[in-house]
């Protein structure tokens, strides 16, 4: 292992601990040091809670002790994307509007992270409400991408991606609406996965779109995302979507890493035209490797996913309509009161505070979904949308009649600069395009690195898309690609990641 | 700032009636008395502390979660049979969504184009013994909203309120809305109608045990529809009324008791009547009812404009009830209260008059279970209807909520009544125990004990007390000698003062005749 325990792996780390060669406190210790170090060019956190995180790690430590048996990451520490509620701990969704708010209680995800005694370093940098990929759209301004503190770090996890790409924490939990843990892991060479939909309690998520939302893992390697999988899934009786059926066992999955006598097919409509030469050329490498490792790779269309990203910026702004209407100063959150208003109504004041506090990244998609769910267009958009919806399902079931998983580059290019699509919205979102399509209809991915582009030396991903309820697929096959990558690149592609230099002035958490 | 309402004009109801046809449609919102709210576990409790029946899930707090409570669903099904309706084999909840500080989400979780239950009827007794039929268009489950409460101005309304404090207590509580088709040709008969409509329906809901289905306290709301058209030919159910469009319907809330329900229904029609017949329109609009004054009064407008952007809330999986747990519901279902009636008159032998004194009272299920406590039917009858409808009456509560707040039971009443036929009280004793029990004192035995009060079984003292009254009126003696048995009433009135009215007035009398004879 890496005598440097910011660089060990989460699996490393978790047999360190188990072996009692290093303690959950110095683990912890040295990430909050890490973190006091390098934060502030990186802005991955909206929060630190280093006296949390010690505390969780000393109770995990004196348990240890105590011969107690304890889960495989017991004492390993985590970041928390910041739309995950935590009690105690602010939340905010990288919005104003929820500035100062303390939530009373816990995400299951995160009770699950308790229980196995993972020491919480605290909560990372998002796009507001996660409407974004760029996390330029985070009212506390955007993180950095590690491997050029210019560029994005994707979004709208990119707090918890820019969080393992400069060794801040050795794990992250996501949220995956529409490529949020994909694209963000792709741009920053991590691993991410979005589970089947319904795999990963919603509890304590604070909504973005209800019926595409989907937590799951973020780490360096596709064992350690395996491991923090199993911490994560489960059925949970509080969600109504969650799916009541135990974790896939995607850390045997990982571990078996064999792609001998599978079926691959690559995705027609998510390829070519719009994907940089780079992204392209790495990812025709990965399927090459794949082939060399004993699969068969066929071509397959999915002709309704040219519809998806017309679908999906209808779907999302309805839920996210009405999911974002309970932020109206009456209960938590920020209230403002409207100028020159004498004794205002609380209509006023709803109106002022969501005026103020939201940005206007998420002001455009309430206007958007408030008039697609209006009465007289709701067939025309939102009715038209679910008829989409159903139909790319539909080439889902087709192409895995044919094909064990699914495989296409991640998003279309490496990561662009602070500020390039800011103004553009459009441009913005076709980021996601080959992301989208998993969202729509509930399937698992995974975005894990094939290399760094020629033209820019800046990471690409590749994505592994499977059937509902088989996320293992997208460990073994994960696995075993990343084994021969590493094995081509002759180390892990972290190790390239510029070093930070470490400053003098910590980011005041 | 204080609103005056404006009186505004009414047409003689009789007059009305000759020159427009109503036609209603009614909405009636019932709170279910599980024991949790509709989407979590927060219990249900009336009157509690306001906001501590909540949790992050009826607070609306971000990222918290519904999942449905099965017992609500159950008992929208068994209301949905109750009403003749056929049950949804698959149906989804949606949102509807809009601003208002008394509910959390700013969306109330509903059901919107596909309801739990539809197409029912309920039918209706009306007070001549004839029988209308409502036809019911669906009944959907959803959740209530928080309670707001204006502070200050003189309407207790929101406008003119210093400021307003909101309990979510409420929010989340199950409610089902039943909604009616449009009642049409009842013709002048319907506002009796309206209310026999919402009192069937209280007695099915009560009798079905889903709800307290208290107006009062608001777990039975009712929000009456009216329009009115021409009125064609003198049959209100002929083809040709029947062809006449609906006119511009208002939707009258805060209707909240049954005869509120009448005269809500009766000042909108006269009101209606009023505006059309001098060439005015109606104005589709909300309507508060004023129980205070009678009137109706202006609320928000509601137009078609307004727009709730319903859609199928994503956050629930779709209701599937089995055909085996609606059939398996089926047979829970009570005797319809109608036959019910018609049974216990039949077994209680009252007549017609009777059973509808008994009815009137809301004393069914009181003297049932007096009677199963082991009373006659005529004395259930008697002591229900007697001192404790009074003061019900006079307090405008019903008599079970009265009885319940008093601590008067049904097995106190049977107890009462066994003590009287044991031969232990007289009527007049008997009245004193009751009055008694009424003022907390206790169990009637306790009363009757704490009281001193018994007939006095001792025949020697009684005997004595005969002997001393027929001494001292030797000229009542001689009647009574003479055959007029009739004058022993003068006698057995000095006996019982004699013995301070612990006495058996019967025996008093054989004691009197047989020693006159």
């Amino acid at each position: 292992m890496n005598p440097d325990l910011t660089r060990a792996t989460a699996a490393e780390l978790a047999d360190a601990l188990a072996q009692g060669t290093v303690s959950s406190v110095e683990v912890t210790q040295a990430h909050l040091d890490r973190i006091a170090a390098v934060d502030g060019q990186v802005h991955s956190y909206l929060h630190v809670d280093g006296e949390g995180a010690l505390a969780a790690a000393r109770a995990v430590d004196e348990r240890r002790a105590a011969g107690e048996s304890l889960g495989v990451l017991a004492g390993v520490p985590i970041a928390v994307k910041d739309v995950m509620t935590t009690k105690g701990l602010p939340t905010t969704c990288g919005s104003r509007i929820l500035e100062g708010w303390i939530p009373p209680y816990d995400a299951t995800v995160v009770r699950h992270l308790r229980e196995a005694g993972m020491p919480i370093l605290g909560k990372t940098n998002m796009d507001e409400f996660a409407m974004g990929s760029s996390t330029e759209h985070s009212a506390y301004g955007p993180s950095r991408n590690p491997w050029d503190l210019d560029r994005i770090p994707g979004g709208s996890g990119g707090g918890s991606s820019s969080v393992l790409a400069s060794f801040q924490a050795p794990l992250a939990t996501g949220t995956d609406t529409g490529g949020s843990i994909r694209q963000p892991a792709a741009v920053t060479a991590t691993v991410g996965t979005k589970p089947t939909y319904g795999g990963v309690s919603r509890y304590g998520l604070v909504a973005l779109a209800s019926s595409l939302d989907q937590a799951g893992p973020c780490g360096r390697t596709v064992l350690d995302t395996a491991l923090l999988h199993a911490v994560m899934g489960g059925h949970d009786p509080l969600d109504s979507t969650s799916i009541d059926a135990p974790v896939p066992a995607v850390v045997e999955a990982a571990r078996r890493a064999d792609v001998k006598g599978l079926k691959i097919g690559i995705v027609k409509e998510l390829g070519g035209e719009g994907y940089q030469p780079g992204v392209r050329a790495r990812f025709e490498e990965s399927v090459q490797l794949l082939v060399d490792l004993g699969a068969e790779v066929v071509e397959v269309s999915c002709p309704n996913f040219d519809y998806a990203l017309a679908a999906y910026y209808l779907i999302l702004p309805s839920e996210a309509s009405s999911n974002l209407a309970k932020f109206d100063a009456m209960r938590y959150g920020l209230r403002v009161a409207p100028e020159g208003v004498d004794a205002p109504s609380a209509e006023q004041v709803m109106a002022a505070t969501r005026d103020a506090g939201f940005g206007p990244e998420v002001k455009r998609r309430i206007i958007l979904g408030t008039y697609a769910l209006s009465s007289g267009y709701y067939d025309a958009y939102y009715g038209s949308a679910q008829k989409v919806r159903a139909l790319i399902a539909q080439d889902f079931a087709r192409a895995f009649e044919q094909v064990d998983v699914l495989v296409s580059p991640t998003a279309p290019t490496t990561a662009f600069k602070l500020g390039d699509k800011l103004d553009d919205p459009m441009a913005m979102y076709l980021n996601d395009i080959a992301t989208i399509p998993a969202n729509l209809a509930g399937v698992p991915g995974m975005s894990l690195p094939s290399g760094l582009a020629d033209e820019d030396g800046l990471p690409a991903g590749i994505q592994i898309l499977a059937p509902a309820m088989q996320d293992e697929r997208l460990y073994t096959v994960g696995a075993a690609l990343e084994g021969a990558l590493i094995d081509r690149w002759g180390g892990h592609l972290l190790d390239r990641v510029p070093e930070l230099t470490a400053t003098s002035e910590p980011k005041g958490a | 700032m204080s609103t005056s309402i404006t009186t505004e004009a009414v047409m003689d109801y009789d007059e009305a009636m000759a020159r427009f046809d109503p036609v209603m449609g009614l909405e009636v919102h019932v709170e279910l008395h599980t024991n949790t709210k509709m989407f979590c576990g927060c219990p249900t409790t009336f009157g509690a502390e306001p906001n501590t029946q909540v949790c992050p899930v009826c607070l609306g707090l971000p990222g918290a979660l519904p999942v449905v409570n099965e017992k609500a669903v159950e008992s929208a099904i068994r209301i949905g049979l109750a009403l003749h309706c056929e049950i949804a084999e698959w149906c989804r909840f949606a949102r509807k969504n809009y601003f208002y500080p008394d509910m959390p989400k700013n969306f109330q979780t509903s059901q919107y184009d596909e309801p739990i239950a539809f197409n029912g009827y309920l039918d209706v007794e009306l007070e001549d013994g004839s029988t209308y039929r409502v036809e019911i268009e669906r009944a959907h489950m959803e959740e209530d909203t928080g309670k707001s409460l204006h502070i200050g101005g003189s309407t207790g309304r929101i406008h003119g309120a210093d400021y307003s404090l909101v309990d979510y207590n409420r929010a989340g509580i199950p409610l089902i809305e039943i909604v009616t088709k449009p009642m049409v040709g009842a013709g002048e008969r319907a506002p009796e109608v309206a209310k026999a409509y919402v009192s069937a329906l209280r007695d099915l809901l009560r009798a079905l045990d889903v709800s307290d289905v208290k107006m009062e306290q608001g777990s039975m709301r009712c929000d009456a529809n009216v329009s009115l058209r021409p009125k064609v030919g003198g049959d209100p159910l002929s083809a040709e009324q029947l062809a006449v469009p609906l006119g511009t319907r208002t939707e009258t809330k805060n209707v909240n008791s049954l005869r509120s329900v009448e005269r809500a229904v009766r000042y909108e029609i006269s009101r209606h009547a009023a505006i059309l017949a001098a060439g005015g329109s109606i104005l589709q609009e909300t309507r508060h009812w004023h129980e205070d004054t009678g009137v109706t009064t202006s609320g928000r407008e509601k137009s078609d404009a307004e727009d709730y952007r319903y859609f199928p809330e994503p956050d629930l999986v779709p209701v599937a009830p089995s055909r085996e747990l609606v059939e398996s519901l089926r047979g829970t279902l009570p005797e319809p209260p109608g036959l019910r009636r018609r049974r216990l008159q039949g077994e209680w032998g009252y007549s017609d008059l009777e059973m509808r004194d008994v009815l009137n009272a809301g004393a069914v299920e009181l003297i049932e279970q007096t009677v199963a406590a082991g009373a006659s039917p005529a004395a259930a009858k008697k002591w229900w209807l007697g001192e404790p409808s009074r003061r019900a009456n006079a307090q405008a509560q019903d008599l079970v909520t009265y009885a319940a707040e008093i601590g008067l039971t049904p097995a106190h009443v049977a107890e009462l009544d066994g003590l009287v036929t044991s031969g232990r009280l007289n009527d007049s004793m008997a009245r004193q125990v009751l009055d008694g029990v009424l003022a907390g004192e206790g169990t009637p035995t306790a009363v009757a004990d704490a009281r001193g009060l018994e007939l006095v079984q001792d025949d020697g003292a009684l005997e004595a007390a005969v002997d001393k009254v027929i001494e001292a009126n030797p000229d009542v003696a001689a009647k009574i000698r003479d055959g007029k048995v009739a004058a022993a009433g003068a006698l057995i009135g000095q006996v019982m003062k004699e013995m301070k009215g612990q006495a058996d007035a019967g025996k008093a009398r054989s004691l009197i005749l047989d020693k006159l004879q």
